[in-house]
């Protein structure tokens, strides 16, 4: 497996991942599909598959899995087969990219893992273990990843990289006696927030036989963009051409372009769930191609835009990482300002909901604590940051970045696309 | 209804050939008005071109009298918004097939109607729901016309447009709600009195508003306001209730401001009394309206009153009119009383209880949450055809119950397809002549052993002529 360049743009990789699962390829850069217990969350595969253009590679994780072993061992057949998913590669990771995990569970052997059950901790063994119960076709090894507080010490970043490379190493040895072997593995880089470690932890794991790479750690929203994107280049430089890069807990649309452009492939789709939970829907602009109906007229302002004021008074960066603060990229439906608002969610937007339902109806399902509110949303959610990752890849190839940087952060509150 | 043509040739020769010439003008004007409908469809207005023009009223007119040349001509002009047409009886009891033709189409019976109370039916899509086959559902008046109010959905085309369900719905008319739900809340003959729980106000909802925002919703049947009282409930207040009832009918007809599009249904009162009951449907079904439905049951009164109160109500019913039976929706109970003449069902169990992780099957239930199924690979149901059961298996819905919402909605189509199946296949034994016979194999999947029967089943089965050995 490998990944087939055709162009690089300022940093940005445009390409094709291929050669994993059952002749699977997914295009660069990218996003995996989010699932809790290999469910996309609120979705049958009915209403998933209303969604053109799935991800071919679904994200599974032993956060929600682990609890599970029993049957899994009982049913011997893997987690594609027991979740009866649809045709797709499954990739599976540590953590939940939605929740923040407890810290301090950590040891020199073991990681923990939060199930509904509560917390259940592994060793490499158990780890692989359960890699072999779940039969993915890509996973990542067992990491330490527990520095993204802000004022981690260096000593426990450096003893985060050691032992990681320890579990690679451990996980490795066993990933060629098993089963596993024909799956791929993916190292995971540490490091905090301190570059030599950064450069120490690509470096090393890049010496390993992995197939690709997880970049951990960068989750912490105290991070900054611009030191989160120095981190990420330096960390990429180490790293193989020809494998892909995976970084975690990175969703918001400014955020993965700047991550793209310092080297980054892969990223996890949980933002749209995020958005959906919070009772939002994204309506960011991604398109970069002029609207004729905009042609003559001044680019839209931040305020007063058909007299509207904006959703968020005050946008911001979402600093706190409170999953409950709004963004600049979405608009909270369950504001009594679209009670009376019978368009659809966002126009142009050709998923079920949008084609369906106007933005009155959603508003009152979420009104009414109405289950369907968390269909529909995740519905549009999830089709609008496909839209933008397809728009992401157009970008790069026609290099046109910088207009959709000031697409995607410019709030434009007409909902159009 | 009495239309008695089999003893009128020259009669029903009459009015087949106004019929028919109805019906070639409406293909005419159909073919003129179709390509501009699509429009107005996709933003839930009905338009109801069928029924202005060529209703197929020989066959299931709503007089309940002979009618004379002019009064034909005028039923069917005034075009009830509503046919029956009796498909099959079955010769033993007193069930039927018939297919009921609404605003928003064709409704097969009889039929189990789900229940979507704030317009939506928990967790499931309006085409998720029609891949389901079903043809008619309930939207709750009390809820939607709290939020979001009747202007608002008005705006949009009624519930229709708003939910952007594009067959038939049933509104109830509030009241039970108003009664079980809200606290002190006070019935006189002007309307029934309550403090609403979202804001405190004194609200008051009369026959005139519950039509009045039923109007507004659009729905095809609508439901009169009636008082309810509690099947357990026994004294003077049962007949007051009953009488209320009637008078409350009389101002619900006379408030509806679209009855050429919107039927309104009856509500027959009396609690478990024979002679009340008795009385209530003498007195309502002299007024001319479009089906009745059978109320104040189902509410933990004894099965044994239950059934016999049922009964009697269909056996004075008119053939040609829809009964409705309220709040039913348990297995056993929606096959003894189509047995017993009742064509339309309702009930929130099959879709709540999905909601807490219990799969209806036709041996009973299964609780997906309880340890027992944690590592049982099998689908709920074998040979059920829902998404469901073709995909997912009991261990993984288990599993599922623990991380996310969607297990819910599994189940909740899953539940759904059950019953709507068992009406299918009830239907379908009528119409082909075996239903007693459907009714023996159907209890015997349900019931480990004869002994285990519900009392109450056999005797009503056996007072239609069913015998269960």
């Amino acid at each position: 497996m490998k990944v087939e360049l055709c162009k690089v743009v300022r940093g940005c990789r445009l390409g094709v991942w291929t050669g994993f699962g059952q002749q699977h390829s997914l295009e660069l850069p990218g996003c995996l599909l989010y699932t809790r217990c290999a469910t996309v969350p609120h979705l049958t595969q009915d209403t998933l598959h209303t969604l053109s253009c799935l991800p071919t590679v679904t994200q599974v994780t032993l956060d929600s899995l682990a609890e599970h072993h029993e049957v899994l061992e009982e049913f011997q057949e893997g987690v594609r087969k027991f979740a009866g998913l649809h045709d797709t590669a499954v990739f599976c990771s540590l953590h939940d990219p939605a929740t923040t995990c407890p810290t301090g569970h950590v040891t020199n052997k073991t990681v923990s893992v939060w199930g509904s059950g509560g917390r259940i901790e592994m060793t490499v063994a158990k780890f692989m273990a359960m890699q072999a119960l779940i039969q993915p076709d890509c996973y990542q090894s067992m990491a330490d990843g527990d520095t993204w507080q802000t004022n981690t010490s260096r000593k426990r970043v450096r003893k985060a990289v050691d032992r990681t490379l320890a579990h690679l190493d451990e996980c490795l040895l066993l990933h060629h006696k098993t089963a596993l072997k024909n799956t791929a593995v993916f190292g995971v880089v540490e490091g905090g927030d301190i570059l030599e470690e950064r450069v120490r932890s690509a470096r090393e794991t890049a010496k390993r036989p992995v197939d690709g790479f997880v970049l951990d750690g960068f989750q912490s929203p105290a991070m900054e963009q611009e030191l989160r994107g120095q981190l990420i280049t330096a960390v990429t430089a180490e790293l193989p051409l020809e494998k892909p890069r995976l970084l975690q807990g990175v969703g918001r649309p400014d955020q993965v372009i700047a991550c793209v452009e310092a080297g980054v492939d892969l990223f996890e789709g949980f933002f749209p769930f995020q958005v959906t939970e919070r009772g939002s829907a994204l309506c960011f602009q991604y398109s970069v191609t002029p609207d004729p109906e905009d042609a003559g007229s001044p680019p839209p302002t931040v305020l007063e835009i058909n007299g509207e004021r904006p959703a968020v008074e005050h946008p911001k960066e979402n600093e706190d990482g409170n999953p409950e603060t709004i963004t600049q990229f979405e608009m909270n439906l369950k504001d009594i300002r679209y009670r009376e608002d019978f368009r659809p969610l966002v126009e142009g937007c050709d998923c079920y909901c949008c084609g369906n339902h106007s933005r009155a109806y959603v508003h009152h399902l979420l009104v009414t604590n109405e289950l369907l509110a968390g269909v529909l949303l995740m519905l549009h959610n999830t089709a609008h940051y496909l839209g933008f990752f397809r728009a992401l890849r157009e970008a790069i190839k026609r290099e046109q970045l910088q207009e959709l940087k000031t697409a995607v952060t410019t709030v434009d509150l007409r909902g159009r696309k | 209804m009495s239309l008695d043509v089999n003893n009128d040739i020259r009669l029903q020769r009459f009015l087949t050939a106004i019929k028919y010439i109805f019906i070639y003008i409406s293909s005419l004007l159909q073919k003129a008005f179709l390509k501009n409908t699509s429009w107005y469809n996709s933003r839930g207005v009905t338009v109801n071109k069928t029924f202005k023009m060529a209703a197929p009223v020989a066959e299931g007119a709503t007089c309940d009298h002979l009618p004379s040349d002019m009064a034909a001509a005028k039923s069917i002009a005034s075009a009830a918004p509503l046919a029956l047409r009796v498909l099959a009886e079955c010769p033993v009891s007193k069930a039927r097939a018939c297919i009921l033709t609404l605003p928003h189409g064709v409704v097969n019976t009889p039929v189990f109607m789900p229940v979507g109370t704030q317009g939506t039916l928990k967790g499931v899509t309006v085409d998720q729901l029609e891949d389901l086959g079903c043809q008619i559902c309930l939207g709750n008046t009390y809820h939607l016309g709290m939020r979001p109010g009747p202007e608002l959905i008005e705006k949009t085309n009624g519930l229709h447009g708003f939910m952007n369900w594009k067959r038939n719905l049933l509104t109830d008319s509030g009241g039970f709600q108003m009664v079980s739900l809200v606290e002190l809340s006070e019935v006189t003959e002007e309307g029934v009195k309550f403090r609403s729980p979202y804001d405190g106000r004194e609200i008051l909802l009369t026959p005139e508003q519950s039509i009045t925002i039923q109007n507004s919703l659009g729905s095809d049947i609508m439901m009169q306001l009636d008082d309810v009282v509690s099947s357990t409930v026994t004294g003077p207040r049962v007949e007051e209730a009953m009488r209320r009832s009637i008078r409350w009918l009389d101002r619900c007809a006379a408030a509806n401001r679209n009855p050429h599009r919107q039927n309104l249904f009856a509500i027959i009162q009396g609690g478990l009394n024979a002679e009340l009951r008795k009385a209530c449907l003498d007195e309502m079904m002299k007024r001319d309206v479009a089906g009745f439905a059978i109320g104040g049951l189902s509410g933990g009164e004894e099965k044994d009153d239950f059934w016999k109160m049922v009964t009697l109500s269909t056996d004075h019913l008119p053939r040609g009119k829809p009964r409705y039976l309220m709040g039913v929706g348990y297995a056993v109970d929606l096959v003894v009383c189509v047995a017993l003449g009742c064509d339309m069902f309702d009930c929130v169990f099959p879709t709540r209880t999905a909601r807490f992780g219990s799969a209806l099957v036709p041996w009973g239930s299964l609780q997906i949450k309880q340890k027992q199924y944690a590592k049982d690979f099998q689908p709920i149901d074998p040979d059920c055809q829902c998404a469901t059961c073709k995909r997912h298996s009991r261990a993984y819905l288990h599993a599922l119950f623990k991380s996310d919402t969607a297990a819910m909605h599994h189940i909740t189509i899953h539940n759904i397809s059950y019953q709507l199946t068992l009406m299918r296949s009830v239907r379908e034994s009528i119409i082909e002549q075996r239903f007693p016979e459907f009714v023996a194999s159907f209890m015997k999947r349900m019931f480990p052993s004869r002994q285990q029967y519900p009392g109450w089943a056999v005797d009503a089965l056996a007072s239609v002529n069913i015998t269960l050995d």
